[in-house]
C-alpha cells in the first residue's frame, strides 16, 4: 500500500491522448471499466482520426479518450480535462486548448525529441520553454520507464515500447485509487495466447503503479467515492453495444427470429460486430455486398416473418432510401438504425452530429413517412432499440433508430434491466382469410386494416390460403391489387399517413421543479447529457429553466405544441444547423430559437448554460 | 485468419426442406398457379409463354403452394410474380437477389425464386446477381433476357448488340454488351443454362434442373419483345436457320451443331481454341465432351463464347452444374450450431446473462 496521503474529491475528468497506435482507446477503456466497478457514475467521449494510422507523431494521427467520473449524477463527459496524458508533442498540441490552465499535463517526455517537435511546428520544447508555466506539468519518461521496467524480457525493445500504454494506465490507477485486477483479467483473455506478452504488459501496469507510489513527483493519489446509484445491477455500455443487446432483447421479447442485413460504416459497424457474434441468442448477420443489400436483405427476411434490420450510417441511408420506401409501401416491419456522423457526403466519418434527421423524416420519393426514435444517452440505446422494435411490428413499418457517433462510442454505466420487466412485444400473424370476394369465397385481402392501428395483417409465406403479391406499385385498398385509381392513390397515401401520425406515442414530460420559468430548453437525441448539465448549473446560478427531450420525432409526443405554447422562449441546441427548429415552426408556428454547432463533438455544459443565462437576460 | 467452417453434409436438392404436399392431396394443376390477376403484358410478348411454361411446370414440383414464393425486381418480367398464385413480391429495380438472399436466409422451408430481366439484373441489379452467385443463395434466378428496355419503351439494355439502334442510340449502342453466362460463370455461378421462351420443352427440362439445384440456377431465358426488339432471336427460331446455329449441350456427349447431313462438331484446336469442323474432318480424339459438372469452370466458359453477335452458335442448355454449399445454408448451420453448443435456443436467463455481461457489478 501506498504511503501517501489520500485526498478526496468529488469529480475529475481525464483524457488519455496519443498517436492512433499507442493504444488509448484500449487505455481508456480499461480505465473506465475499472472506474465503473468502484462505483463512480460516469461518462466517455472517445475522439479518434478516421484513419487507421496517420504518420506517427502528426496532429492527424491523434487519437484520445476523455472520461468524466464522479461521486454523484454525470451527466456529460466533461467540458475540459483536469488531467491530460499527452503522450507525445502531437497529443499535447491537439489537445492543450482544451485543457484549462491549472490543469495536471502528464507528458511522455522520451517523445518530445526534436523530430517529434518539429513535426508539429514546435521550434522548442514546450515542456521546457516555460510556456506551460500555467499547468501542472510532469515530465516523465513513460517509454524508457517502462522499458527499463522489461528488461529481462525476451522482447524486442519494440515490443517492449508498446507496453507504455500500461505504464500509463497503472500510473493513472494509483493516481485515483482504482484498483488493476479487472484490467489484468482483461489482458490475460487478450494475450492468453501470448504468455510473454501478457507477462509484460502485466509488468508495465504493475511497474506504472509503483512508480506512482514511490516517486516524488506526485505528493498524494486522490480518491472520488462511488455515486448514489439506485440498487441494483450495472455494467458500463457503449451506445453501439445497448442497441446491439436492445434488439437481441426485442427479439427475445417478440418472438421474432433477428435478421441483420448490413454493410460495415463507421460508426454503425460495431452492432454489426456484436451481433455477429450474438448467434447463440438465434441471430442470424448478413454482411451484404453494399448498403441496399443490407436493407434488402432485411426486407427480404421480414417478408419471412423474421425481425429485419439494417445498421449504418448518413451516407448508407442515403444508399437504403429506395429500400425503404419500398417498405413504407409494403407495409412491413424494419428497423433501420442511423448511428449519425459528420456529412455531407464522406463529412467526418468518426465524429458526431445530428444532421440527418430531415433524411430520415423525408429523404424519400412520394409522400412516405416513417416513425422516428432518438436515444438520449448510450444506455438509452437499448430502450429506443426496442422501442423500435414495438413500433415496427404493431404498425407493420420501417422505423428509423437515430443514434450518433457520441452515443454510439460513448459509454456509461447502465443499470441492467431484469428481462422479465421488458416489454412484451406479442407479434401475431395472419392465419385465416379476412375477406369475401364477390363470388362469396372466403379471401386474403392483404390491405385490409386494423381498426385501431390502421396496421396492414402480417401473412408470412407458408401460410396456407393467404398467398399474396405486394409490391412497390400502388395497391388498391383492402385487397391490395395494383391501382392506378385516383381516388384510390390519395386515399392510400392519408392511410399511411394516418397510420404513422396514429403511432402512440407518450406525453413529454416537462423538467421545471420552480414551476417559474420562461425559458425551455428542448432536445432530441445525444444532446440529452449536455442539456440537462447546463440546466443544473444554470439553477445552480438561480436560474429558472424548465428542461425536456424528444425521444419520438415523428410523430411528435400529442402534448408537444401545448408545451411550447407555455413558455416566452424554448431554445433548441442540435448539432444540426436547426432541422428539429425547421420542424416545430413548420408544424406549430412557434418562434423557437435554435441553437447550433457542427464540430464533430457534443455541446459542452458552459456553451448551453451560457445560452439559457443570455436567454433569460433577455426576457428579464 | 481462417478456420475450416467444419460444415454439415451438401444438401443435394434444392427442394429440401420445403414442405412436399400430402401424399392424398388433389393433384396440382396450372390453374393452382394462376392467379386472378389481368396479365397485362403486350400482345405476343414473349413473358406469356414462359409464364404458361412455368404455371404448367409447377405442379410437377409436388410443393406446397404456399410455401413458394416468386421475387422480382422491376421491368416487364418484373410484373410475373402478380400472375402466380403464390406468395410473391415485385420489389423494385435490381435488388430482388438481395431480398430474396435475406427471405431464404431466414426461411429454409421456401421455395424462392427470382424472376428478373437484362436491366433489371445486369444493369441496376448488376452487383446484387454476381454477389448472389458468388455465394450460392439457394434461389432460382430466371433471367428474361431480351435485349432491350422495355417497360421505359425502347432504351437499350446491357445485352444489346454493339450497333443496335434504338430510341437512346439513334446512332448505334456503343456499349459492349454481356453475356450473361460468361457473366455467371465468372461469378462462381454453380448453376448456370439457357433457354428459349419458344421450346417450352426444353425450359421445363431446365426449370426442374434449377429448381432441384442447391444454390443459386441462374436460368438466362431468351424472350422476345414484340414491340420495341420484335426478331431479335427470328434466326435461331426460324426452323431452317436453327439447326445450323443452336448448339444443343447435353452432358457427356460430344458438343455438335447442324443438321444430320451436315453436322459440325467441337474440337480443341492446336492453340488450345475450340472450333467446329465438319464431323467427317474430326479426330473422334479431339472432341470436345460437355461436363457440366467439371469442377474447373473453364471448358463451360470457352462454351458460352461460341455465342456470336451474329448468332452463327448459340449454346443454350446447361453450361454448369456442381455443387458446393450454399450461403444460407452455412448461415443457418453457424446459428444452429451455437445454439447446440449452448444447449438450445436462448431463454430468459440466457438473455439475463448477456445483458449483466462479464464485466458487472451489484449496487445494494
Amino acid at each position: 500500500m501506498s504511503s501517501k496521503t489520500v485526498e478526496s474529491i468529488d469529480r475529475v475528468v481525464i483524457r488519455f491522448a496519443g498517436d492512433s497506435g499507442d493504444g488509448m482507446q484500449l487505455t481508456g477503456d480499461r480505465f473506465t471499466s475499472d472506474t465503473a466497478a468502484m462505483g463512480n457514475d460516469l461518462s466517455t467521449l472517445p475522439n479518434f482520426p478516421a484513419e487507421i494510422r496517420a504518420p506517427q507523431g502528426t496532429l492527424p494521427g491523434v487519437s484520445s479518450f476523455q472520461l468524466h467520473f464522479a461521486d454523484h449524477d454525470v451527466l456529460t463527459p466533461g467540458d475540459a480535462p483536469d488531467v491530460l496524458v499527452a503522450m507525445n508533442p502531437a497529443a499535447l498540441k491537439a489537445n492543450l486548448a482544451d485543457v484549462p490552465r491549472g490543469a495536471t499535463i502528464i507528458a511522455n517526455t522520451d517523445e518530445f525529441g526534436t523530430r517529434n517537435l518539429a513535426k508539429v511546428g514546435y521550434a522548442a520544447n514546450p515542456l521546457e520553454d516555460g510556456s506551460l508555466e500555467s499547468w501542472h506539468v510532469h515530465g516523465l519518461p513513460l517509454t524508457s520507464m517502462t522499458v527499463e521496467a522489461l528488461a529481462d524480457f525476451d522482447l524486442t525493445r519494440k515490443e517492449k515500447e508498446r507496453a507504455k500504454n500500461m505504464f500509463a494506465l497503472g500510473l493513472l490507477s494509483w493516481m485515483y485509487s482504482r484498483p488493476t485486477d479487472a484490467t489484468e483479467n482483461f489482458l490475460a483473455k487478450k494475450f492468453g495466447s501470448k504468455p510473454e506478452i501478457l507477462a509484460a504488459n502485466l509488468k508495465a501496469l504493475a511497474a506504472g503503479v509503483a512508480y506512482g507510489e514511490t516517486t516524488e513527483e506526485f505528493v498524494s493519489a486522490y480518491a472520488v467515492g462511488p455515486a448514489p446509484m439506485p440498487a441494483g445491477t450495472y455494467r458500463n455500455i457503449t451506445g453501439n453495444a445497448a442497441l446491439a443487446l436492445g434488439l437481441v432483447a426485442a427479439s427475445h421479447r417478440s418472438g421474432l427470429p433477428l435478421v441483420l442485413g448490413s454493410y460495415p460504416i463507421t460508426p454503425a459497424s460495431d452492432i454489426l460486430h456484436t451481433l455477429s457474434s450474438l448467434k447463440r441468442h438465434g441471430v442470424t448477420t448478413m454482411q451484404a455486398e453494399d448498403e441496399i443489400a443490407g436493407i434488402g436483405m432485411a426486407l427480404g427476411a421480414s417478408f419471412g416473418g423474421a425481425l429485419g434490420v439494417t445498421t449504418t450510417s448518413g451516407p448508407g441511408v442515403a444508399l437504403k432510401s429506395e429500400t425503404i420506401g419500398l417498405a413504407v409501401s409494403l407495409e412491413l416491419p424494419l428497423v433501420i438504425v442511423d448511428v449519425q456522423r459528420g456529412g455531407p457526403s464522406t463529412g467526418l466519418p468518426t465524429k458526431t452530429e445530428q444532421a440527418d434527421l430531415l433524411q430520415a423524416m423525408f429523404g424519400r420519393n412520394g409522400e412516405s413517412p416513417v416513425p422516428i426514435v432518438a436515444p438520449q444517452t448510450p444506455s438509452d440505446c437499448f430502450d429506443a432499440a426496442m422501442e423500435a422494435v414495438r413500433i415496427a411490428t404493431t404498425y407493420r413499418t420501417p422505423v428509423f433508430v437515430l443514434s450518433d457517433g457520441y452515443l454510439a462510442n460513448g459509454s456509461e454505466p447502465w443499470l441492467v434491466p431484469e428481462v422479465s420487466s421488458l416489454p412484451a412485444l406479442e407479434v401475431e400473424f395472419a392465419t385465416e382469410p379476412n375477406g369475401v370476394d364477390a363470388q362469396g369465397n372466403r379471401v386474403f385481402h392483404p390491405y385490409q386494416r386494423d381498426a385501431e392501428t390502421l396496421a396492414r395483417p402480417w401473412a408470412v409465406p407458408g401460410t396456407a390460403g393467404l398467398e399474396h403479391r405486394i409490391g412497390g406499385i400502388e395497391k388498391a385498398d383492402v385487397t391490395g391489387n395494383i391501382s392506378y385509381d385516383p381516388d384510390n392513390h390519395d386515399r392510400m397515401t392519408r392511410l399511411r399517413q394516418a397510420k404513422v401520425d396514429g403511432v402512440t406515442v407518450p406525453d413529454l414530460e416537462v423538467d421545471d421543479p420552480s414551476g417559474s420559468a420562461r425559458v425551455l430548453m428542448l432536445g432530441w437525441g445525444s444532446t440529452y447529457g449536455p442539456i440537462a448539465a447546463a440546466v443544473r448549473a444554470a439553477r445552480k446560478a438561480g436560474h429558472a429553466v424548465a428542461r425536456t427531450h424528444l425521444r419520438h420525432l415523428n410523430p411528435f409526443p400529442a402534448n408537444l405544441g401545448e408545451v411550447l405554447a407555455a413558455y416566452d422562449r424554448v431554445i433548441v441546441p442540435e448539432m444540426n444547423l436547426g432541422q428539429l427548429a425547421l420542424l416545430l415552426r413548420a408544424k406549430y408556428l412557434v418562434d423557437v430559437r435554435s441553437h447550433t454547432a457542427v464540430r464533430g463533438l457534443p455541446f459542452t455544459t458552459t456553451e448551453l448554460a451560457d445560452v439559457i443565462t443570455a436567454a433569460i437576460e433577455e426576457l428579464a | 485468419m481462417t478456420i475450416d467452417l467444419g460444415m454439415p453434409q451438401l444438401l443435394a436438392n434444392g427442394l429440401a426442406g420445403v414442405p412436399a404436399l400430402a401424399a392424398d392431396a388433389a393433384k396440382q394443376t396450372k390453374k393452382d398457379f394462376t392467379s386472378d390477376q389481368e396479365v397485362r403484358w403486350c400482345p405476343g410478348c414473349g413473358d406469356y409463354v414462359i409464364l404458361a411454361t412455368v404455371q404448367g411446370f409447377l405442379p410437377e414440383l409436388g410443393l406446397k403452394r404456399e410455401n413458394v414464393v416468386f421475387v422480382s425486381g422491376i421491368g416487364c418480367s418484373s410484373r410475373f410474380p402478380y400472375y402466380v398464385e403464390t406468395y410473391g413480391m415485385h420489389s423494385i429495380h435490381g435488388r430482388a437477389p438481395a431480398i430474396a438472399t435475406g427471405l431464404v436466409t431466414a426461411r429454409p422451408d421456401l421455395s424462392v425464386w427470382v424472376v428478373t430481366g437484362d436491366g433489371d439484373a445486369l444493369s441496376i441489379g448488376g452487383n446484387h446477381l454476381i454477389h448472389a452467385m458468388r455465394r450460392n443463395v439457394n434461389l432460382t434466378i430466371l433471367l428474361f433476357n431480351n435485349q432491350i428496355y422495355g417497360l421505359t419503351k425502347g432504351q437499350y439494355s446491357p445485352t444489346s448488340k454493339v450497333g443496335q439502334v434504338t430510341k437512346s442510340t439513334p446512332m448505334g449502342s456503343v456499349d459492349q454488351p454481356f453475356n450473361p453466362v460468361s457473366l455467371a460463370l465468372g461469378a462462381e455461378a454453380t448453376f448456370v443454362a439457357r433457354a428459349m421462351e419458344s421450346d417450352r420443352a426444353e425450359l421445363t427440362t431446365i426449370l426442374k434442373a434449377a429448381a432441384q439445384h442447391r444454390g443459386t440456377a441462374l436460368v438466362e431465358i431468351y424472350q422476345n419483345c414484340p414491340i420495341f426488339n420484335d426478331g431479335a432471336f427470328d434466326l435461331i427460331k426460324d426452323r431452317t436457320q436453327q439447326e445450323a446455329r443452336l448448339v444443343r449441350l447435353r452432358a457427356g456427349e460430344p458438343v455438335t451443331v447442324g443438321t444430320e447431313e451436315e453436322r459440325k462438331v467441337l474440337v480443341r484446336g492446336t492453340d488450345g481454341g475450340l472450333v467446329f469442323v465438319p464431323e467427317a474432318e474430326a479426330d473422334p480424339a479431339a472432341y470436345v465432351i460437355h461436363e457440366p459438372g467439371a469442377a474447373d469452370p473453364s471448358q463451360a466458359f470457352a462454351l458460352s463464347r461460341l455465342d456470336t453477335a451474329d448468332m452463327t452458335h448459340v449454346p443454350m442448355g446447361i453450361f454448369r452444374q456442381v455443387e458446393r454449399p450454399s450461403y444460407d445454408d452455412l448461415v443457418r448451420a453457424q446459428v444452429d450450431g451455437a445454439q447446440d453448443v449452448a444447449g438450445g435456443p436462448a431463454g430468459d436467463a440466457d438473455l439475463d446473462a448477456l445483458l449483466r455481461g462479464n464485466d458487472s457489478w451489484t449496487v445494494a
